[in-house]
């Protein structure tokens, strides 16, 4: 069937509309909207829509730009409160070593302090360190009932999470687990597998503050990524090199920011 | 100023129409833009360098809009679009002949999705593939929400009254 001889459908007059139709259709097209004058005025009624709805939000697009939205006064305003977040952690940091490093830090040559490692990161280590190697019960509920699995997991964290889908990258959900974290929260672990039986978890957690980018961290021979979003905690663990988890952790920072 | 700079502000203009018609309020609509824009100079890596920028921005803004939306749901507050826009213009008696009615007010009647999806192909230009994106959806899915809203904003502008009205009386 070639595109000429298959029938006019919506989409094409949604397409004619809003001039996105393909040349070899304009004809069938126009000789539709002459035989049917009920999709005429249809058409016309979304045509005169379009127009006015442009009109009406066109001076909003031709406003000057206020100062704040400029890319150099966001960037700014996030130094600012990078800057205090470092000052924090320098602050508290220094009170652990008082000694030593005092020296050092008077040369001019301050170590780059790893801003707020939160504790989410080492009890996400420590939770895949427990459960990768067990061999009967790695996980409770399995992939098999992943609808329930995510639905029970967001309902303990009160908040909506999803199960990356990383099978391009070899993983296949085994399934999860909920776990405690510190006080009134909870943490959920997600476990991958390979083929090869690598196996990879992430680590959810709720009430973490701030928002952050994605660090690094490596204990031992576990490989880690973690970042604060939107009050949840994240963390990607597996015994595999930070050049394989990084296109990894790029796809679930994606899929998560998708809301649906 | 620097490349990611010029090439980020260009859309502001797009981002701050977009945001206005979601929340339709001036300064709301700016916070929107603001959040949508520190998130992208945080995540500027992470952009796809062969997809477009505009549609990867847009997503952005649509994905902070419905998170807040969410979230004020959860907290338990009686929210729905309605409250977060100015009050349409008052419903003067339908007229017969395709009445001028503040096209703005019939797109708040819209459920979000139909009304993005408006927004997005028919003020923003996307296509209706990038518009699939934005949206997270399939293309086809994304074609039956633009007649629906399509459909029900014309009978607003036609009766000043939405379909789903119509039904329950």
């Amino acid at each position: 069937m070639t595109t000429r001889e298959s029938p006019i459908g919506e989409d094409d007059l949604h397409a004619y509309v809003d001039g996105r139709i393909l040349p070899d259709r304009v004809e069938a097209v126009e000789a539709y909207l002459k035989a049917n004058p009920e999709a005429a005025s249809q058409g016309a009624a979304w045509r005169t829509q379009r127009e006015t709805l442009r009109d009406q939000l066109a001076a909003k697009a031709s406003e000057p730009i206020p100062a704040r939205l400029r890319i150099s006064n966001i960037r700014a305003s996030r130094r600012h409160r990078q800057f205090q977040q470092f000052r924090l952690v320098a602050a508290s940091a220094l009170l652990l070593v008082a000694g030593g490093t005092i020296g050092w830090i008077a040369r001019g040559d301050v170590p780059t302090l790893n801003p707020a490692q939160p504790v989410m990161v080492s009890d996400a280590i420590s939770a895949y360190r427990t459960f990768v190697v067990d061999a009967t019960h790695p996980v409770e509920v399995k992939a098999s009932e992943q609808d329930h699995l995510v639905q029970w997991l967001s309902n303990r964290l009160g908040k909506p999470i999803k199960a990356p889908d990383l099978t391009r990258f070899g993983f296949r959900l085994m399934g999860g687990r909920l776990l405690p974290a510190s006080a009134d929260d909870v943490a959920a672990q997600l476990m991958y597998d390979d083929d090869r039986g690598t196996r990879l978890t992430l680590y959810l957690r709720n009430g973490e503050k701030g928002e952050t980018d994605y660090r690094f961290l490596r204990e031992g021979n576990v490989s880690a990524f973690y970042w604060i979003d939107d009050g949840l905690g994240f963390a990607l663990s597996a015994a595999a090199s930070r050049e394989r988890l990084l296109p990894i952790v790029e796809a679930v920072y994606r899929q998560i920011e998708q809301p649906k | 100023m620097d490349e990611t700079a010029i090439l980020l502000e260009q859309h502001i203009p797009a981002l701050r129409r977009y945001a206005y018609a979601l929340v339709r309020q001036h300064d709301a609509a700016d916070d929107l833009v603001q959040d949508c824009l520190e998130r992208a100079v945080r995540r500027w890596h992470l952009r796809h360098r062969d997809g477009d920028l505009k549609a990867w921005l847009l997503t952005i803004l649509r994905n902070q809009f419905i998170n807040i939306y969410r979230q004020k749901r959860r907290r338990g507050m009686h929210f729905a679009l309605e409250d977060i826009v100015e009050p349409a213009a008052s419903d003067s008696a339908p007229d017969s002949s395709t009445a001028i009615r503040d096209i703005l007010a019939g797109l708040d009647t819209l459920p979000e999705d139909q009304k993005s999806v408006i927004l997005l192909v028919g003020v923003e230009d996307l296509s209706y593939d990038e518009a699939a994106r934005v949206l997270g959806l399939p293309v086809g899915t994304v074609m039956s929400r633009l007649s629906r809203g399509r459909e029900k904003l014309r009978e607003y502008l036609e009766t000043g009254r939405t379909a789903v009205l119509r039904r329950v009386k």
